[in-house]
């Protein structure tokens, strides 16, 4: 295993230049999961990132709150402002995993990985998030919401790294994320699903669906078909909808057909009492 | 009484096998690991061992390198040490390689390609299999056994009804904390080089048998002993005589200390796991829901090999009419071969997946006649003189009516039920319930087979007056080591600190039988009573048993008396007296006793994701004395926690015959989160011939939960589930 060690942002960018297939490294939770048996990716050679303090904590801006690529889910726990004005971040960062990975896991790493049952990456998406990327040519901020273009994969050029996520201050009057998965804690997504309305607008949900496609994705009909108002009588109403928006399989961990029923029951019960078209149970 | 290695296992300070150093006997010791096969069932034609190792830095044992039979000896030897050019399941232990540098091991491991002429496996054991899966007898079967009790015709001849229903339940990973460990070395001895091997076990006679017969050595030239166990649960009973030889075998052929550790995903492929069964229930009933016939088929999946099959089936036919009375009786149980892991010994051992079908038949009987569950359980419980299916005469005095009362209002079952209905009117999408269910089960060895072990205890008094307890009876976790301490103080009138509980080790303690079957504390630790009976006798004067300080002085003097001499009092096993089995019609006392329990849950469900959550438990149950409350709680409560993985998540998913979701990530145990505080309850009515008045605690806890919670499910939906584990995607569909 070789492992490089920059010790500012400049160095690292230049590394990843010079050693095309350097896979960045933050809290590892993702990288080193099941390591003697994947004994092919010893031979690699790493960039640790922990030496980048630039990269580390939560900031706020007039109009934007930034996690740098080393914030991890536990910096955000502690940080009381986020808590009042973005509770999803919270809300999902408890259920990552344990304290342990809480503490070494990074939102950007979550980003970076790719999953299509991330935990991180929907809240992120319903908040309108985007990504700040740097290599030695540049930088330049992706949206969330377009940054991936496939299962695993995104725009993110290889000598890339994510530097920084930033939110926009954005009134939601209504917030809620679902994870359901196998068990209550230690358990990886089976049907995720993240809701938000802007205070104010027209375009005002936003509707975010992971482990049902082979990306988190928002989910563009679901919204439109809210945004018009129109009613809804059982949750049989959004299969439709959804069936434009996401595209589940059965794997290892469901099926097709109970992500696809979940995932309409999820936001049919999330939207009573929010919802003007909703029609009661 | 403190559990004694409880701060070391709290600390981190306990070393399991793969936490300790190479150093001592395990000095330069190599890495040991086993290359398996690929799929479920065909001939071997080739095995090609990677370009790019040298081959010759790499110690490598074929079926060839095995002394003796390549049998690995339990009860009928079917089962290969390594495939012998053959092989019956996916993950089979082909070759074993060694190297000192782990990860080169690995690699190298991965680089040998077993090739093989693949055959048409049998995979579903509920299917009649086709003649070309056909590869024991002309129909599969491992083994058949029956019972009979008077002549259920006439039963059905006089039904008010008749009630049907097939119920399934899932193969169970132990997921002890502790994967699979062994190492090996070679030391002299007086009549040879004798091959030792430690390592992580529940039954070190066993694994000595298994050694014995493969390695054609006698006992002074084969050594096992324990090294601390993380856990069981049944998957160390059989299990490690194969990584023993394993280890052994590399040892032998490399002459240098071998270690081997399973990691989790090979432990979870390749080891033993819980048997799937099927089990098909008609019964005759009245108006009031009395029994009048019962007739049941019990179908395990034995999996590749015979290994312990023929026992489970066993347990699991004697408790499969549940601790009712009925006059007529017909159970008929098979367990079949199928291309898969064998299945084996697990917490329980056939029990659970009998007693969930008849727990569960019983709520179905309620509802077909529209009765009250406690009421169709009422009218069939046993009482003290009513006879079980194998015509063993209940006594001993445990009220079982009254201990389902009693557990009835400390659950608060009426409450929880009125407010689980009142609830339900209201909650757009949770739904909330309480089951019940009432269970059995012997402890012990079934039938003649504690008689057949003549278990063996010694207790040695020490120069300094001290006890030492040598049995090979294994502490895993579960408080062996405190309660053989406990229980020797207490027989001999001593502090605790005066009293030791050996290693087991081949060379020091006697065979006191598996480490098994609820039977530690009742059967041996009455042995460890009587060891101490005939210590005191051989120091007291004119055959009085000296006790406390008395005996200390005694055991002092003899020693002064006989220098350098050993000092040891020894049991063997007596039956109970009147206990009578006849194993060939299974008729009789099938278990010395039994013990009793009730289960309650609440659950709810969340209509949206289908997800079951146990709110509440109780468990309630007479194991004759508790010797150790803390120990005696856990053991209910682990096994609670436990049954519930196996009711609701715990499903083993198969991908070519092969255990495919052989992660922690995917195999879904519950975490504490997952499970309610659980509440236990004891009922003492203690018990004559077991140690200290105990009956087994063990394996009952894993018994009622299964069904309790389906039953709370059925309540608090109204659909019907039948089938374990019941996960959301399997609840989803009854939901509609
Ligand atoms: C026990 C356990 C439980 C878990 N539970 C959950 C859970 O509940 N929900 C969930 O979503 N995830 C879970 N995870 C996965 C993991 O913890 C998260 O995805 C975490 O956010 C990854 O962050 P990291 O910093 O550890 O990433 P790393 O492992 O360091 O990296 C992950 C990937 O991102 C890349 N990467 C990291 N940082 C950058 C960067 N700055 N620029 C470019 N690429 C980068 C790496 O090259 C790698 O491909 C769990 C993991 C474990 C081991």
């Amino acid at each position: 295993m070789n492992v490089l060690m920059p010790t500012s942002l400049a160095e690292a960018c230049t590394l990843c230049a010079k050693h095309p297939g350097v896979i960045p490294m933050a809290g590892a939770t993702d990288l080193l999961v099941h390591w003697p048996l994947r004994q092919a990716e010893h031979d690699k050679s790493y960039l640790d990132l922990s030496k980048l303090s630039e990269l580390r904590g939560v900031r706020w801006t007039a109009d934007s709150l930034t996690l740098g690529a080393l914030a991890t889910y536990w910096d955000v726990l502690q940080d009381a402002r986020i808590a009042s004005v973005f509770p999803l971040l919270p809300d999902a960062a408890r259920q990552v995993g344990a304290i342990q990975i809480q503490s070494r896991g990074t939102w950007a790493g979550n980003i970076a990985n790719g999953s299509p049952a991330a935990d991180g990456v929907p809240v992120l998406m319903a908040y309108d998030a985007s990504v700040t990327l740097a290599s030695a040519h540049g930088t330049r901020t992706v949206p969330l919401r377009s940054y991936y273009t496939g299962y695993r994969a995104s725009v993110r050029k290889p000598d890339e790294l994510i530097v920084s996520i930033e939110i926009p201050l954005v009134a939601c009057d209504f917030a809620v994320f679902h994870k359901v998965g196998a068990r209550k804690a230690q358990a990886i997504t089976k049907v995720g699903l993240v809701i938000t309305r802007l205070a104010s607008g027209s375009q005002r949900w936003r509707v975010v669906a992971s482990s049902v496609a082979a990306t988190i994705k928002r989910c563009p009909t679901v919204e439109a078909l809210l945004n018009t108002g129109t009613p809804l009588k059982a949750p049989a109403d959004l299969s439709a909808a959804f069936a434009a928006d996401v595209a589940p399989i059965d794997d290892i961990r469901s099926t097709a057909d109970y992500r696809r029923t979940v995932l309409a029951r999820l936001l049919f019960h999330s939207l009573q009492g929010v919802y003007d078209g909703a029609a009661a149970p | 009484m403190q559990r004694l290695e409880g701060l070391s296992k709290l600390t981190g300070a306990e070393r399991y096998l793969d936490d300790e150093p190479l150093e001592g006997p395990l000095k330069g010791c190599l890495w040991g690991m086993t290359v398996r096969s690929p799929v479920s069932r065909g001939k071997i034609t080739r095995i090609t061992y990677g370009a790019g190792f040298d081959w010759s830095q790499f110690v490598v044992v074929e079926p060839s390198d095995i002394p003796g039979p390549n049998e690995t000896y339990l009860i009928e030897n079917d089962q290969p040490v390594l495939a012998p050019g053959y092989v019956r399941h996916m993950h089979e232990a082909v070759v074993l390689i060694a190297h000192q540098d782990r990860n080169l091991l690995r690699r190298a491991v991965a680089s040998v390609r077993v090739d093989v002429a693949p055959e048409p496996p049998a995979l579903d054991f509920r299917l009649t299999p086709r003649p070309d899966q056909i590869q024991r007898g002309s129909d599969n079967l491992l083994k058949k056994l029956q019972i009979r009790k008077g002549n259920i015709e006439r039963g059905f001849a006089q039904a008010h009804k008749i009630v049907e229903g097939e119920y399934e339940t899932g193969a169970q990973e132990h997921v002890y904390i502790e994967p699979n460990a062994m190492s090996a070395w070679i030391e002299d001895g007086p009549t040879g080089d004798v091959v030792v091997v430690r390592g992580s076990m529940q039954c070190p006679y066993y694994v000595l048998n298994a050694l014995k017969h493969a390695l054609k050595r006698d006992e002074s030239r084969v050594r096992v002993i324990q090294s601390p166990t993380g856990g069981g649960f049944g998957g160390k009973e059989d299990y490690p005589s194969t990584i023993a030889l394993h280890c052994a075998l590399l040892t032998l052929k490399a002459r240098r200390p071998v270690k081997i550790v399973y990691d989790r995903s090979e432990d979870m492929a390749a080891t033993t796991k819980r048997h799937p069964s099927l089990v098909r229930h008609r019964t005759a009933v009245d108006q009031n829901g009395k029994m009048l016939a019962q007739h049941i088929e019990v179908i395990l999946d034995g999996g590749a090999y015979v290994t312990l099959s023929p026992v489970v089936l066993s347990r699991g036919i004697i408790h499969a009419a549940g601790p009712y009375t009925c006059e007529n009786v017909l159970i008929e149980g098979k367990a079949v071969l199928t291309n898969s892991v064998p299945y084996g010994a697990f917490r329980g051992f056939g029990a659970p997946q009998t007693i969930f079908a008849v727990e569960r038949h019983m709520d179905r009987i309620a509802a077909a006649l529209n009765l009250d569950p406690l009421q169709v359980r009422r009218v069939n419980l046993l009482k003290d003189g009513d006879t079980t299916s194998t015509q063993q005469v209940i006594k001993g005095g445990t009220d079982r009516h009254a201990l389902l009362d009693q557990t009835l209002h400390i659950a608060n079952y009426d409450a929880h039920k009125r407010e689980a209905e009142k609830f339900n009117r209201t909650h757009p999408y949770l739904r909330r319930g309480v089951g019940v269910a009432t269970v059995l089960h012997g402890a012990g060895f079934t039938g003649n087979g504690e008689v057949y072990l003549n278990s063996k205890v010694d207790v040695a008094g020490r120069p300094d007056g001290s006890l030492e307890v040598l049995a090979a009876s294994t502490e895993m976790g579960q408080g062996t080591n405190t309660v053989f301490t406990k229980i020797a103080a207490d027989a001999a009138g001593y502090d605790i600190a005066d009293v030791f509980v050996g290693t087991p080790d081949t060379f020091r303690v006697p065979n006191s039988g598996p480490t098994v079957a609820s039977r530690t504390v009742m059967v041996v630790g009455k042995l460890v009573e009587r060891a101490i009976d005939e210590l005191a006798r051989q120091v007291g004067q004119n055959g009085s048993p000296l006790r406390g300080p008395a005996l200390k002085s005694a055991i002092q003097a003899w020693h002064r008396a006989n220098p350098e001499s050993e000092l040891k009092g020894r049991a063997t096993y007596q039956p109970p007296p009147d206990v009578k089995f006849d194993d060939k019609n299974y008729i009789g006392d099938a278990y010395a006793t039994f013990a009793w329990g009730v289960c309650v849950a609440a659950v709810e469900v969340d209509l949206r994701t289908a997800a079951v959550r146990v709110l509440d438990f109780v468990a309630a149950q007479d194991i004759g004395k508790v010797i150790n409350p803390v120990l005696a709680t856990g053991q209910v409560q682990g096994g609670v926690v436990q049954a519930i993985g196996w009711a609701l998540t715990e499903e083993m998913k198969f991908k070519d015959g092969g255990m495919h979701n052989n992660t922690l990530t995917n195999y879904i145990i519950p975490t504490s989160d997952d499970v309610p505080s659980i509440r236990v309850h004891f009922h003492e009515n203690p018990y004559p011939h077991g140690g200290g008045g105990a009956k087994g605690v063990g394996e009952l806890p894993m018994d009622g939960p299964a069904p309790a919670i389906l039953n709370a499910v059925a309540h608090a939906t109204g659909a019907d589930p039948r089938a374990i584990p019941l996960t959301p995607e399997r609840l989803l569909p009854l939901l509609r």
